[in-house]
């Protein structure tokens, strides 16, 4: 036992070690040294986790929860650093290592050229130890921690390249989105303290069932479970984490960080935190049938309307992030229909499949020497196969063409929000069904502007450092090893991985011992009722709603980009109202900016003009040096100099002072 | 009969005379110094008298006190004014008025 716990903290805090060596010593370690210790790091950490997954998969290891470290005892309440590894962290460490680890490598390539190669390690790095801390918590502490930690790092990749203004702008906004979010967590965090008195796990599951009845009156005249008001509150931290609408308006921004950031951290792992949180927190929010609906109406309006965003974007990587929203809906609604495990083991194939599209794009990138914009793509598929045929299994995963990672894990959710009968899973349906089309034509219209049809850019050799769009100095040609082996260790996943862990995750119970589900919600069971087998579901699907939908995204996407590329033009003049409307992105980030951008700034205005430099400065510093001025103006007239007027004071002065002092007396 | 009450007297005349002479004069630094003389000495009067009448020596000690400050106070006073007239060629109270605000 002392060694498996010996292992655990290892676990976390080689990447801390690595981050530290990487970038507190980056000119001594040097380049080569900065990325071999950061890989060497995540590497064992991942091979680490790795063996946790199969000691729990074949030494029968349960549930593990110990404490590490007593932070302090407050009020009889234990603040704890310990770690809770169980199926369900068990799985999230791997997937989160695993993914790093794929990213470290591909950045050697990606970053290549950058000065602050370094520091990128040690970030990414710092990334790694804070997202394992977060999801190996046993306490509500810890994940807050990791949780924060992970938005920090995150800030400060997103700004990474801090010269460019954009990427300091969209630092700042996703900072300050995830505050909103944030807010939200904390406050749940304070009502879990106050409901249970505690903050550890264990403590508090056990408990949950005894505050059912118990209600709360925030506002005066309407009664709220305690517990809906929690789950609420912590939904709205993963609101903000893992970018649901309406906090999702930072996520499209943070593609301005450099592009393994965008896979690692933007879709495969920290946004997916909100996902792992409320599965973690399964037994809170079993019980309450509202904070489900919420979250499940919230999941729906995200996949459905972030689709159809990512139709109209020219950007290869804002394309993909919109497409990370998407698929961030299906997970929240997953969850909101009690279908926990249906929506880890999406996060966990989305991990995969979409870290390989992301790297992928950034493959496309480097070739075109940071063009993103897909009008000056097209044809690549003959240069850069590898990318090509990688890009073209994500594609099938991420669409979910049977066989293929994301079919089992979008199927099961799609199946599950049908068994549901919660409210609104109506809706929900409807929107992650037609979610579908969306899904394969914005991912199909990504592939043809791509990789396929003619050359939109051209090559002259003079053109310059610094060329117009859609001029490159070289020809675009294959990128190096360092980038084409992540892609294919990602691709072969986003192919087996749904066939081969569909049965055991998702109907096997090996979630079973993390998650709590009463019977009567339990959608995952109803939509076991009809699973034969993983090769039977993907040959049943030839007959199901979900891959129809899906030809019809490609068919359409085929006709319009492929055969008649003018139908784009004569779509997007036909209907401009529609266009306009997903170009701006429903016009969201116009309206925060009038609702609380502009006032705030208003208010920041005001107060810096009126309160502090009219008040503060005006009034209260100046004023009184004012004050002071012009007493002094009066007084010294009485300063007249003459040496009898001095002593007159004096005698006069003497004898009120025995005056007061006999009449004292 | 001479009573401790004539001697107060006395005392306080002569430093209503004294403090008249520094409010009175405006010509000349010397008298302000005179006057500042005869103040102390007033004192002197009343220390002199209580000891005498009240049986005990530490009034007289103090007078032998003070006259060696006054002695003292008189020659620094009078080297100052020396420099003063150097400086300013005069010793007119009413033109001292360097410290006027």
């Amino acid at each position: 036992m002392a060694s498996l716990k010996t292992i655990l903290i290892l676990i976390p805090l080689l990447p801390l070690l690595a981050a530290a060596v990487a970038g507190l010593l980056r000119n001594q370690v040097g380049r080569a040294g900065a990325h071999w210790v950061a890989i060497l790091g995540v590497a064992v950490s991942c091979f680490l986790s790795a063996w946790v997954v199969y000691l729990q998969m074949y030494e029968n290891l349960g549930t593990v929860n110990i404490s590490v470290y007593t932070w302090m005892v407050s009020d009889g309440i234990r603040f704890e650093v310990g770690f809770l590894i169980d199926h369900l962290s068990a799985l999230m460490m791997l997937v989160v290592s695993f993914v790093s680890f794929m990213v470290h490598i591909y950045t050697i390539g990606y970053m290549a050229d950058d000065p602050g190669y370094q520091r990128f390690f040690s970030y990414i790095a710092l990334f790694t130890f804070s997202m394992l801390m977060l999801v190996m918590s046993n306490n509500f502490l810890q994940l807050f921690f990791g949780w924060e930690a992970v938005g920090l790092v995150s800030y400060l990749l997103i700004g990474f390249w801090f010269k460019r203004e954009s990427a300091v702008y969209a630092g700042l906004k996703a900072f300050l989105v995830n505050r909103v979010g944030d807010f939200g967590f904390l406050l749940g965090i304070a009502a879990v303290l106050y409901c249970f008195g505690s903050l550890d796990y264990a403590t508090v599951f056990s408990k949950a069932p005894g505050i059912a009845g118990e209600t709360v009156s925030i506002v005066p005249g309407f009664e709220w479970q305690w517990v809906t008001v929690i789950c609420i509150c912590l939904f709205i931290g993963a609101m903000g984490k893992s970018a649901q609408a309406p906090l999702h308006v930072w996520l499209p921004d943070s593609m301005e960080g450099p592009t393994p950031i965008s896979a690692l951290i933007h879709a495969a792992t920290m946004v997916t935190a909100g996902i792992f949180m409320v599965a973690r927190m399964s037994p809170l929010f079993e019980m309450s049938d509202a904070a489900l609906s919420f979250v499940m109406l919230i999941g729906a309006v995200t996949a459905f309307t972030m689709g159809l965003v990512g139709i109209v974007q020219n950007d290869i990587k804002r394309v993909i992030a919109y497409s990370t929203l998407s698929q961030l809906g299906y997970m929240t609604v997953a969850l909101g229909v009690s279908a926990y495990s249906a929506a880890i083991f999406h996060l966990m194939t989305h991990a995969f499949f979409k870290a390989l599209l992301f790297l992928g794009a950034g493959s496309v990138i480097i070739a075109l020497h940071h063009q993103q914009d897909m009008r000056f793509m097209g044809g690549l598929r003959k240069q850069m196969p590898i990318t090509w045929i990688t890009a073209w299994i994500g594609t099938l995963a991420l669409i979910g063409f049977p066989f293929f990672a994301g079919f089992y894990s979008k199927d099961a959710i799609i199946e599950a929000v049908h068994a549901s009968t919660r409210f609104g899973s109506g809706v929900a349906y409807w929107a992650v069904l037609l979610g579908v089309v969306v899904t394969s034509f914005y991912s199909f219209r990504l592939l043809y502007l791509t990789f396929h049809g003619q050359p939109r850019y051209t090559v002259d050799v003079g053109a310059g450092d610094h060329p117009p769009d859609g001029v490159l100095q070289h020809a675009p040609h294959e990128s190096p090893a360092v980038v084409t082996i992540p892609l294919i260790l990602l691709a072969i996943p986003s192919v087996v991985i749904g066939y081969m862990t569909i049965e055991p995750i998702l109907f096997g119970g090996w979630l079973s011992d993390s998650l709590t589900i009463l019977p009567q919600n339990d959608t995952v069971a109803a939509v076991g009722e009809h699973f034969h087998g993983a090769t039977a579901m993907a040959t049943h699907a030839l007959v199901t709603a979900p891959f129809w939908l899906m030809i019809t995204g490609f068919v359409l996407a085929t006709v319009i980009y492929q055969f008649r590329p003018a139908l784009a033009e004569q779509l997007q003049q036909r209907m401009p109202r529609l266009h306009r409307l997903l170009e701006n992105k429903f016009y969201i980030d116009e309206l925060y900016q009038k609702l609380f951008i502009s006032r705030t700034i208003n208010i920041g205005n005001g107060l810096w003009k009126k309160a502090d430099a009219g008040f503060i400065d005006g009034w209260l510093v100046n004023g009184s040096a004012r004050l002071m001025d012009n007493l002094a103006a009066r007084v010294r007239v009485w300063q007249s100099g003459y040496l009898f007027h001095y002593a007159f004071a004096m005698i006069i002065g003497l004898v009120g002072i025995l005056a007061i002092w006999v009449m004292l007396k | 009969m001479l009573t401790l009450a004539h001697f107060l007297t006395l005392g306080a005349l002569l430093f209503c005379i004294s403090v008249t002479g520094i409010f009175l004069n405006r010509k000349n630094v010397i008298i302000l110094l005179m006057c500042i003389e005869l103040m102390l000495l007033a004192v002197n009067m009343n220390f002199v008298a209580f000891s005498r009448f009240l049986g005990n020596l530490d009034g007289q000690v103090f007078v032998f006190f003070i006259l060696t400050v006054a002695a003292a106070e008189a020659a620094i006073g009078l080297a100052i004014l020396v420099v003063l007239f150097r400086n300013r060629q005069t010793i007119n109270v009413a033109e001292l008025d360097d410290l006027k605000g």
